[in-house]
């Protein structure tokens, strides 16, 4: 009872590492709460293979749910096995990530529960609360930061009265890590039928084509990004260049993602991808919150932008005040030139 | 056979391209510099009704919003598109709602339009990005659900084909009628206004948002048609404790206009000799190279 949940998506056999990085996060919550650590999983022939891919990481207790019709992923089975699993284990808190899986089935199962959701979370903190109105004080819920309004504030959520408090964070935001301590490891197999009624299979997929990521922007040690600034789908092209000279990869922020000139899985920021770089180059990015958010960590920050006053320029490193067209093949003749 | 689809959409204050204004000193959102605009996903939800529309003869294409009186604007921008009808969900008690209480809200109006064969809305509103409403509506309507539609291929035998982005790749799914589909951004844009439609509709309006005293209020008694409908909770006939702030679980604790902190930062120009300096350090450090 009152344990912490993550809901762990499948690609085939193969756990997702958002998952896995949300494990490691529910596991300090879980330690900071004094409750266990609890994993679920759902999928076809998996039971034997992703055991060592989830336990690892401090699971005290996994669920997992081997059956047919559970992989490809469709809504009503892995709904009807977590509101079924939750209605007997009462957990307080539920984690999962917030990729389409987690986006389609996250909602279904709080609507269900009539418990609070909040999306794409970039931090999960547990503290105090005071409910003004009802003059309630709460010793340790769950605070759900996220950027809200387009990226222009910053909210923390909270769920005073209902359970689980469930949150969804996207790739990249938490860092995976084995768990140090120690963990029950315990794995049952709950018998699917008894969660899953044969109704719910009512949705086939009948075509699927999943491709491996084109890029590696999530690890990449130096990332090149370009914002509205770049001006044209011709001027990212001066970005790749870059990108290429310095074994990068290129990201955007959603303006210029939202202008067409690249794609979006290049987006990086809270509702794109999350980076960690050692180099982090902002080609005429304004810096909007919701973008800052997924690249605060970067090592070293250079901001290339015509405007001296651009938010993200507080907190570069370096700020070259120009235009892209202008500095980026600079840098990539200067690089070239000193790099041997 | 004739479809009866439901278009969920949103007005909503156009967070994409804010400026400096954006925010006031006190840290509140200034929105009177943020224009209201019609969530764009919804209009991509909007094409695909209107497609569906024209494939299947007979059907109707109705767009239920919730706001505001001056949330009326969503349903004459999908009339002046080709939509046949529209809901107003207007209430004081609607106000304050997370999107349990929205999709609550939402999946009430729906029971009351009845005999829905699909709904259709945006995967996600641009000013709360949590694609939640979708699969709540659906899921206390006791309905299938496919999120993330990039098109819906097909209807036949009360079943929908729909092709729908997954990460990494693209899925085709079959799910039978009635269904709650969300559709993306990259799905086809959706088509501009019927100069015809336009100004057929162009004094269409909800009785909330007119003053009484308009030139033209005789002809709302000569075209009914000028008369959006316009619901109240009492008349979706919904539980005032499961709508608004009182149907939210989730409570906002604190809202902060986030300073970073500001690093020191070294300013160059774009000369030839400030880049050339700042590589060469970079690669003297092996930050680079």
């Amino acid at each position: 009872m009152n344990n912490v949940f993550v809901y762990c998506e499948t690609e085939n056999r193969t756990v997702a590492e958002v998952s896995q990085e949300l494990l490691t996060k529910g596991r300090k919550l879980a330690d900071e709460l004094g409750v266990e650590l609890h994993a679920v999983v759902a999928g076809t022939d998996i039971r034997n293979h992703v055991e060592d891919q989830i336990l690892p990481y401090g699971v005290d207790k996994l669920f997992v749910f081997d059956g047919p019709g559970l992989f490809p992923y469709t809504s009503a089975p892995h709904t009807d096995i977590l509101v079924t699993l939750f209605r007997e284990e009462q957990p307080q808190i539920c984690l999962m990530g917030a990729t389409v899986i987690g986006r389609d089935l996250g909602p279904r199962v709080s609507s269900s529960l009539t418990s609070g959701l909040t999306a794409d979370c970039t931090q999960l903190e547990i503290g105090p609360y005071d409910d003004s109105k009802t003059g309630q004080h709460y010793d340790q819920l769950l605070y759900q930061i996220r950027p809200a309004f387009g990226g222009n504030i910053v909210a923390t959520i909270v769920n005073p009265d209902h359970r689980p408090q469930m949150a969804t964070v996207r790739s990249g935001v938490m860092q995976k890590a084995i768990y140090e301590g120690s963990a029950r490891h315990e794995t049952v197999y709950p018998d699917v039928t008894k969660y899953v009624s044969d109704e719910a299979y009512v949705v086939k997929v009948l075509d699927r084509h999943v491709e491996a990521a084109k890029h590696n922007l999530k690890g990449a040690s130096i990332v090149v990004a370009g914002g509205y600034g770049v001006g044209s789908k011709e001027g990212f092209d001066m970005l790749f260049q870059l990108a290429r000279e310095l074994h990068g990869e290129v990201g955007a922020s959603r303006a210029a993602v939202d202008a067409g000139w690249v794609d979006n899985d290049r987006q990086v920021g809270q509702t794109g991808v999350t980076v960690h770089p050692k180099v982090y180059i902002a080609c005429g990015i304004s810096g909007q919150i919701q973008h800052i958010a997924g690249m605060q960590d970067a090592g070293i920050i250079i901001s290339i932008n015509t405007d001296p006053d651009a938010p993200i320029n507080r907190i570069a490193d370096y700020v070259i005040t120009g235009s892209v067209e202008e500095v980026v093949p600079k840098l990539i003749k200067y690089y070239k030139q000193n790099s041997k | 056979m004739s479809l009866n689809i439901v278009v969920l959409a949103k007005q909503v204050p156009d967070t994409r391209n804010v400026g400096k204004d954006a925010m006031k000193e006190d840290g509140t959102i200034n929105r009177a510099a943020l224009p209201a605009i019609f969530n764009p996903e919804d209009l991509n939800a909007l094409e695909q009704a209107l497609r569906l529309k024209e494939q299947h003869p007979g059907s109707t294409v109705g767009i239920l919003t919730m706001g505001p009186p001056r949330a009326g604007e969503i349903i004459r921008q999908g009339l002046y598109r080709g939509a046949d009808t529209g809901w107003l969900l207007t209430d004081r008690l609607f106000a304050g709602a997370d999107t349990l209480a929205t999709s609550y809200a939402l999946a009430m109006a729906i029971k009351k339009i009845g005999h829905v064969d699909i709904v259709i809305g945006g995967r996600q509103a641009i000013d709360g990005d949590t694609a939640q409403v979708g699969p709540q509506v659906a899921q206390k309507l006791g309905l299938n659900q496919v999120t993330y539609a990039e098109e819906i291929l097909k209807i036949e035998n009360g079943r929908a084909t729909i092709r729908r982005h997954i990460d990494g790749g693209v899925e085709t799914v079959e799910a039978p009628l009635p269904v709650v589909v969300t559709v993306n951004g990259s799905a086809a844009p959706c088509r501009p206004c019927n100069a015809k439609l336009v100004m057929q509709y162009k004094r269409a309006t909800c009785p909330m948002e007119r003053t009484g005293d308009e030139p033209w209020s005789a002809l709302y008694d000569q075209r009914p048609y000028l008369t959006l409908n316009q619901w109240s909770v009492a008349d979706v006939e919904a539980d005032p404790e499961q709508c608004g702030l009182s149907g939210s679980p989730t409570k906002v604790k604190s809202i902060q206009n986030i300073v970073f902190q500001a690093k020191e930062s070294r300013t160059l120009t774009g000369s030839d000799a400030d880049i050339e300096e700042l590589v060469t350090e970079l690669l003297n450090e092996k930050i680079i190279g």
